[in-house]
């Protein structure tokens, strides 16, 4: 999550939700996210919310550790509890990102979802995924995740070429992620992803290919490919402003972009959003997708957000802050905003048109419907689907995404 | 310094026989408004802990940019060294300094019988106040040569009094030499203008007949009208008519100014001073104008009247398109005070609702732009500035253009515009600089004058059109600061124009119509196209850029279609970010002004329209 919160009115000191946006939940699925803020190195490109000391102090002298941690989560999920009362929803997902969920014990990330299944039950089909550092497991690690419920894990693979790993500063070996996945799959998980990450300072069309080429091999059924953003403040936007390294520009990303689909959707991989394809329905994040179709989920962790009934919060970015609030028995939240229609109508269409289902086009308004149609005849849309009421994106658009929606929702 | 001398003769009982009419010639920064300070200081009107720099200019940027926009007429009262029982009224007319304001000069010069011509003593004389001299010489007034700046280092007083002597035809022992800002001669200088300037001469008893010089609006008090008696005298609480247009107006303050405005009974044969009558608008009370009684006034106005006309136009468009009806308010405002100031509401598929506003010169458009932003507080777009042009078609219609947009498309038989008489003073190592960009700029040399062995005169008939655009700028870089420039009006020459279009889609753009020489329509097209495709955002589809002349394209360039415009991840913490993200992103696209169906940011228009080489040469004046 990027690292800068958002403005928006306070939290109640309890957490306490208006009654509006636990109206009708029974209706939608819950999920979980579990944030894990720490890394052993913090990498050039990252501006995510996570820190390398072990300990961090917080208010009132109470000690973040990376040792406690699972404990202190814990004390959020059993807050998740009291706020959302007598929600009688199961969880259908977890989601356990970082920073470096593997730097905690496996035990530790089993401990934190036993809360989860302790406080609200786990549904029998429930995806629950971690993050993994392909540096930070082993088949030990591994098989202690499976068999405390974990079945689906994501490797941060980011490319096959040494030279752009180190650009962005991956510690881990060529080939070490493809391996992972081999023992994920020995491990028994069901559902493997790898990310990649293209356009990195350095990196060329053939660099890029074989990526693609070394992640399909390994035989994951997930694959998410993201262009690189140099965010601002980070090392690698200081490495570029000093001319260090070169900016890669958006030509660049777009043709990129072009070869991963090609490449994935010859390896019989079908896209499902803007940066994520799957081999099957089954493959898909189904916690993401929660995250794309507006459904409620809670976010633990310093500087989580969660989203419940249009209701959406943050909590505190510092983990000491964070666990200084919990152990005051107080929400970590920092802020947070209530939805109008309109944000909600807004949101849907932004999140939404990014998916292979896209958009209805009953959520747009007049002029929103009259670039629709402009947007068609550009070959930004669908000719089918448009046909059927839904705006979903051609490859191109796929590709101009944000400018489509600017349009669509005027 | 002199005692401030006794026995002042009061406004409306003083003998003609002991008045002074005078205004100073100067360039600007040559040091008039100092001389103005020290006599204001020296005659006592002023006392020495009131005194404040150029004492006599009133707005801001005057003070700011050091130069006179507005005359106004001061009396002093000047008992001479050489006559010390005999008080005489000086009443110092200051002028403004700018070619754009040459007619009001010429009013300031005509209420005058003599002038004080002020010259740098480290610079020599300057275009503009050569021309001024030659106004001042047409009307027939007495020339007091002046040095000033003796005391500094670089002062040249020899040099120059040989060259004021040779235009003057003086001897150049009769040459002041004084520094008005440690008011060292200014003493003589007031005594010479009692001994040389001839005192008015008039019809006391004739029907009263007073020119207006200036006219001035005041929040509180409505219009000033500054006046010179000629014949007759004006009285207070008498009706008062307006020659030009028959108006007729009480007379609710005459009187004169101490440099304040301090009322009297009236106004005799050859005095100056102001009047008001509560009339709102300066148009109802115009520079030139004669001001007469209703009850038995003169018949016959005096000489010299013209309306004020506008050389230069500019569209001004509101940066903000709700600001509309605050421009028009601005320019209503500043119209009070500006007779000179023209506009009519335009609209440009470009950029909204705005004025096409018709100015007298480059810096008049500079200064009323400056006071609208700054006075005003409104962000504006002005496109670039342009002259009026005559069309004569065919079938024998014609058509005055004054935006570029709506130059006719039919058959043209002739493109009348109008041209100027330039006068250029220069350093003689310039010369070939300064006749290489007049001849680009289509001038016609006319003649060249040496003023003295290194300084010299050249005059050029120039198309104005040519000198509108960057011609001042680039003489002064040519010149590395050192040449000046005036020019006047002489009428219209047939021309090879033709309107060059930029096409953007296959959109005209009307903002970036230009009407050019059919010689440099081509290299004016290829520029504007290449500095679009800089500022153009890539959209969603290509865009091409044009130049064409009606039908044809005389030049293009490609803005490349954006491919990539999508951010790449988008999960829970992102959400309330990318929206907020949109939100901003829309307020920024309301900026953008749609040109047919490609977005065009306001600074594309900004950068084009004031971008250095087509800015006002108004500003390099210092």
């Amino acid at each position: 999550m990027p690292s800068a919160l958002p403005d928006g009115e306070p939290v109640p000191a309890d957490g306490a939700l208006p009654a509006s946006a636990l109206a009708g939940a029974a209706d939608r699925p819950l999920g979980f996210y579990l944030h894990v803020p720490y890394c052993a190195t913090r990498c050039g490109y990252c501006d995510f919310n996570t820190y390398t000391a072990t300990e961090l102090r917080g208010t009132g002298g109470v000690l973040a550790s990376r040792d406690n941690y699972a404990d202190t989560l814990t004390d959020e999920i059993r807050l998740a509890r009291k706020v959302l009362g007598d929600d009688p929803r199961e969880v259908r997902t977890v989601f356990v990102g970082g920073g470096t969920p593997t730097l905690l014990a496996a035990g530790d990330l089993v401990r934190m979802l036993q809360a989860i299944r302790d406080e609200f039950g786990l549904a029998p089909d429930a995806e629950i995924t971690t993050e993994a550092n392909p540096e930070s497991v082993d088949p030990a690690y591994l098989a202690t995740l499976r068999e405390g419920g974990f079945n689906r894990i994501s490797f941060g693979m980011q490319s096959a070429e040494q030279h752009v790993l180190k650009i962005l500063d991956r510690t881990h070996t060529p080939g070490r992620p493809e391996a992972c996945v081999a023992e994920a799959r020995a491990a028994g998980f069901d559902h493997v992803n790898l990310d990649l990450i293209y356009g990195t300072p350095g990196e060329s069309d053939d660099d890029w290919r074989a990526s693609l080429d070394a992640a399909l091999g390994a035989g994951p059924d997930h694959v998410s490919a993201y262009a690189l953003i140099v965010e601002e403040g980070t090392q690698l936007a200081r490495r570029i402003r000093r001319g260090e390294v070169p900016m890669t520009d958006d030509d660049v990303h777009a043709d990129r972009y072009l070869i991963a689909e090609e490449t994935l959707s010859a390896a019989g991989f079908d896209w499902y959003e803007v940066s994520n394809w799957a081999t099957s329905d089954a493959g898909r994040c189904l916690h993401n997708e929660l995250y794309w179709r507006g459904a409620d989920w809670w976010g633990a962790g310093p500087g989580a957000h969660s989203h419940v009934g249009g209701v959406r919060w943050w909590n505190v970015k510092h983990p000491g802050a964070y666990a200084g609030a919990l152990a005051a028995g107080k929400s970590p939240g920092a802020g947070r905003e209530i939805l109008t229609d309109e944000d909600r109508r807004v949101e849907r269409i932004l999140l939404e048109l990014r998916l292979r289902e896209g958009v209805p086009l009953s959520l747009l308004r007049e002029t929103g419907l009259t670039a629709s149609r402009r947007a068609l005849s550009e070959g930004l849309l669908q000719e089918a689907p448009y046909g059927e009421g839904r705006a979903v994106l051609t490859l191109r658009g796929r590709l101009l995404a944000d400018a489509v929606v600017r349009d669509l929702v005027d | 310094m002199p005692a401030i001398p006794s026995h002042v003769p009061e406004p409306s009982r003083t003998d003609p026989a002991l008045i002074r009419n005078f205004c100073i010639i100067a360039h600007i920064d040559h040091g008039k408004s100092t001389l103005a300070d020290r006599m204001l200081q020296l005659t006592g009107v002023v006392e020495q802990r009131q005194m404040r720099a150029q004492y006599l200019d009133r707005m801001d940027i005057e003070r700011e940019r050091g130069i006179t926009i507005k005359s106004q007429a001061v009396r002093l009262p000047w008992a001479p060294s050489h006559d010390e029982g005999n008080t005489h009224i000086l009443n110092m007319i200051d002028t403004p300094g700018h070619v754009d304001f040459t007619y009001e000069v010429s009013r300031s010069l005509a209420a005058c019988e003599g002038t004080i011509l002020l010259v740098d003593a480290a610079q020599g004389i300057e275009a503009q106040t050569l021309a001024n001299l030659y106004l001042a010489m047409e009307n027939d007034l007495t020339i007091i040569p002046v040095l000033n700046k003796i005391d500094l280092p670089a002062a040249q007083p020899e040099k120059f009094s040989e060259e004021l002597a040779n235009l003057v035809g003086c001897d150049p022992d009769d040459v002041l030499k004084v520094s008005a800002k440690t008011g060292l001669g200014v003493d003589a200088l007031l005594d010479k203008v009692v001994a040389e300037v001839p005192a008015p001469v008039g019809v006391k008893d004739a029907p009263a007949r007073a020119m207006i010089f200036d006219s001035v609006y005041d929040s509180y008090r409505g219009v000033v009208t500054y006046v010179r008696v000629i014949d007759g005298q004006l009285n207070k609480r008498e009706r008062i008519r307006m020659m030009s247009t028959g108006a007729t107006h009480e007379l609710l303050e005459i009187g004169t100014n101490s440099p304040e405005m301090l009322s009297a009974d009236g106004l005799g044969v050859g005095e100056v001073g102001y009047l008001i009558t509560g009339v709102k608008d300066v148009r109802q009370s115009k520079v030139g104008d004669t001001v007469t009684s209703q009850h038995k006034g003169a018949e016959e106005a005096l000489g010299g009247y013209k309306d004020p006309r506008p050389m230069v136009f500019s569209g001004l468009y509101p940066l903000d398109g709700s600001d509309y009806p605050l421009l028009r308010e601005a320019l209503d405002k500043l119209q009070l005070n500006d007779a000179a100031l023209v506009y009519e509401p335009e609209t440009s598929a470009a950029l909204g609702f705005g004025f096409r506003v018709g100015f007298l010169g480059l810096l008049h458009l500079d200064v009323i732009r400056e006071r609208l932003e700054r006075e005003f507080g409104l962000d504006l777009i002005a496109t670039a500035p342009n002259v009026i042009y005559r069309v004569v078609m065919e079938d024998g219609t014609e058509v005055e253009v004054t935006n570029p947009s709506e130059f006719p498309e039919g058959k043209i038989n002739e493109v009348y515009e109008p041209v100027v008489r330039a006068t250029i003073l220069a350093p003689t190592e310039f010369i070939g600089a300064i006749m290489e960009l007049c001849q680009t700029r289509r001038g016609t040399l006319l003649g060249m004058d040496y003023l003295s062995e290194d300084r010299v005169e050249i005059r050029y008939t120039l198309p104005l059109a040519e000198i509108v655009f960057d011609f001042f700028d680039q003489l002064k870089s040519k010149t590395r600061g050192y040449a000046s420039l005036d020019y006047e009006p002489t009428g219209e020459q047939t021309s090879s124009l033709v309107k060059v279009d930029i096409l953007l889609h296959g959109d005209k753009v009307d903002a970036f119509s230009a009407i050019t020489h059919r010689d440099q329509a081509y290299a004016y097209g290829v520029r504007l196209v290449a500095k679009l495709k800089e500022l153009i955002p890539r959209q969603a589809f290509e865009v091409p850029v044009q130049a064409a002349i009606g039908s044809r394209v005389i030049a293009r360039e490609t803005i490349r279609a954006i491919r990539k415009d999508v951010l790449a991840k988008c999960y829970g913490g992102d959400i309330s970010r990318k929206r907020k993200l949109l939100e901003k992103q829309k307020e920024g696209k309301k900026r953008m002004k749609m040109v047919g169906s490609v977005e065009v940011p306001q600074e594309a228009f900004i950068a084009v329209l004031s971008s250095d080489d087509s800015a006002g040469s108004g500003k390099g004046k210092k």
